[in-house]
């Protein structure tokens, strides 16, 4: 290769791995702040900031979906399936929450541990299929677990 | 070898070649989208949580993809015009920045209006999305330098250093879901191991990436052409191309 393309060639690539390393380390220094919600094992660390304005993410515990017969408000558990945070809602879920599923709600910390909320979305996982090979699942899931 | 490659640096050349394919290409483009399309839209069988809903993957995910490709193409003739001072791979940088833009704005768009019926939001400032947001406005960025410049030399010399720099975005584009927390869901398709998705719906999905690199490459080539019109203008080559 001609010199003055090879010192050319060298220098871009210095660009390219030098600008990397800088994003590297930014973004690195940072991932506290890119982290979109805190998950509820941080929250039990006391790692989230109580009484401002925080997004906790996980599943919804099976079975601890409870609503107010009389209002919206609705008091579900999230968890990460080490430690668990109470998450209140007076507002309309979206259609994909449910039990099982995954969650992020934005709202502030009680010095009790809950969260009341003043935003739920549903976080759908990547998992696509029919409803007949979701049902088949099922079902070989349930034959599974009599045995 | 480098025969084949030196005829890529050559203007009359590529124009030529260019004049080749898209007489095919342009058919098989056409096709391919609207067997995906309707393959996707109408016979791909719904999603058991999701309905209908879903079926914009067959836009959203492609179009995504490829803006992520795209961008490489462009960088990589960033590369070659900083180091062998090619003058056709300025042109060939140029023309891929507004066809990427578009790519992702279509991803960002698509997946603006998956998001409010899904997760309950048009938008969220999570990993993903901000990174795409960032990929928009490195091609945006691009076009804008190349035309802030009088001299196109130089021009295009800070554009293929600016596509250099962006080339880091690309990666935490496509890792972004796995080293943090976001809202996007994780790749259903893997590379390795079995896909999250299921094959009635996996393969008008990978039909339809197909035909969005077919329609990249097309508008590349419909685009690298009308360049070289512009710049060859009074050049001989081409006037006798044009008028033969």
């Amino acid at each position: 290769m001609h010199p003055k393309r090879k010192q050319r060639l060298i220098v871009a690539l210095v660009i390219v791995v030098l600008s990397s390393v800088t994003i590297g380390l930014i973004t690195y220094a940072l991932r506290g702040n890119i982290n979109l919600f805190y998950s509820p094992s941080e929250v039990a660390a006391g790692e989230a900031p109580i009484d401002r304005q925080i997004r906790v993410g996980g599943m919804v515990v099976e079975g601890s979906v409870k609503r107010a017969s009389d209002r919206l408000e609705t008091r579900f558990d999230v968890t990460d399936f080490v430690h668990s945070v109470t998450v209140t809602y007076d507002g309309i879920l979206p259609d994909l929450f449910a039990e099982g599923e995954g969650v992020v709600a934005t709202g502030k910390l009680g010095a009790n541990g809950a969260v009341t909320a003043s935003e739920v979305l549903a976080k759908h996982d990547e998992n696509y299929m029919p409803p007949e090979v979701a049902e088949a699942l099922e079902k070989a899931n349930a034959q599974g677990s009599m045995q | 070898m480098w025969r084949i490659v030196h005829q890529f640096g050559s203007p009359p050349w590529v124009y030529r070649f260019c004049d080749r394919v898209i007489p095919w290409l342009l058919p098989i483009t056409v096709v391919a989208l609207l067997t995906g399309s309707i393959w996707g839209l109408l016979f791909a069988p719904t999603d058991y949580k999701q309905g209908d809903s879903y079926r914009i993957i067959y836009i959203h995910v492609p179009a995504a993809v490829v803006a992520l490709a795209g961008y490489y193409v462009m960088a990589l003739a960033g590369l070659v015009s900083l180091v062998w001072r090619v003058k056709l791979a300025d042109t060939a940088m140029r023309a891929a920045a507004p066809i990427g833009a578009a790519y992702t704005a279509i991803a960002l768009i698509t997946g603006a209006i998956w998001g409010k019926p899904t997760w309950g939001a048009w938008w969220v400032w999570d990993a993903r999305i901000t990174s795409m947001l960032i990929l928009f406005f490195l091609y945006v960025g691009v076009i804008a330098l190349f035309e802030a410049y009088e001299n196109k030399t130089v021009a295009a010399r800070a554009c293929a250093i600016l596509s250099l720099v962006g080339t880091v975005n690309i990666p935490i584009i496509y890792k972004s879901v796995d080293w943090w927390y976001s809202l996007h869901q994780p790749a259903s398709i893997k590379f390795t191991g079995s896909s999250a998705i299921d094959a009635s719906m996996l393969y008008p999905l990978l039909g339809m990436i197909i035909s969005f690199y077919a329609l990249f490459a097309l508008l590349m080539m419909l685009n690298l052409k009308q360049s070289l019109t512009e710049e060859y203008a009074q050049s001989a080559w081409l006037n006798k191309r044009l008028t033969a």
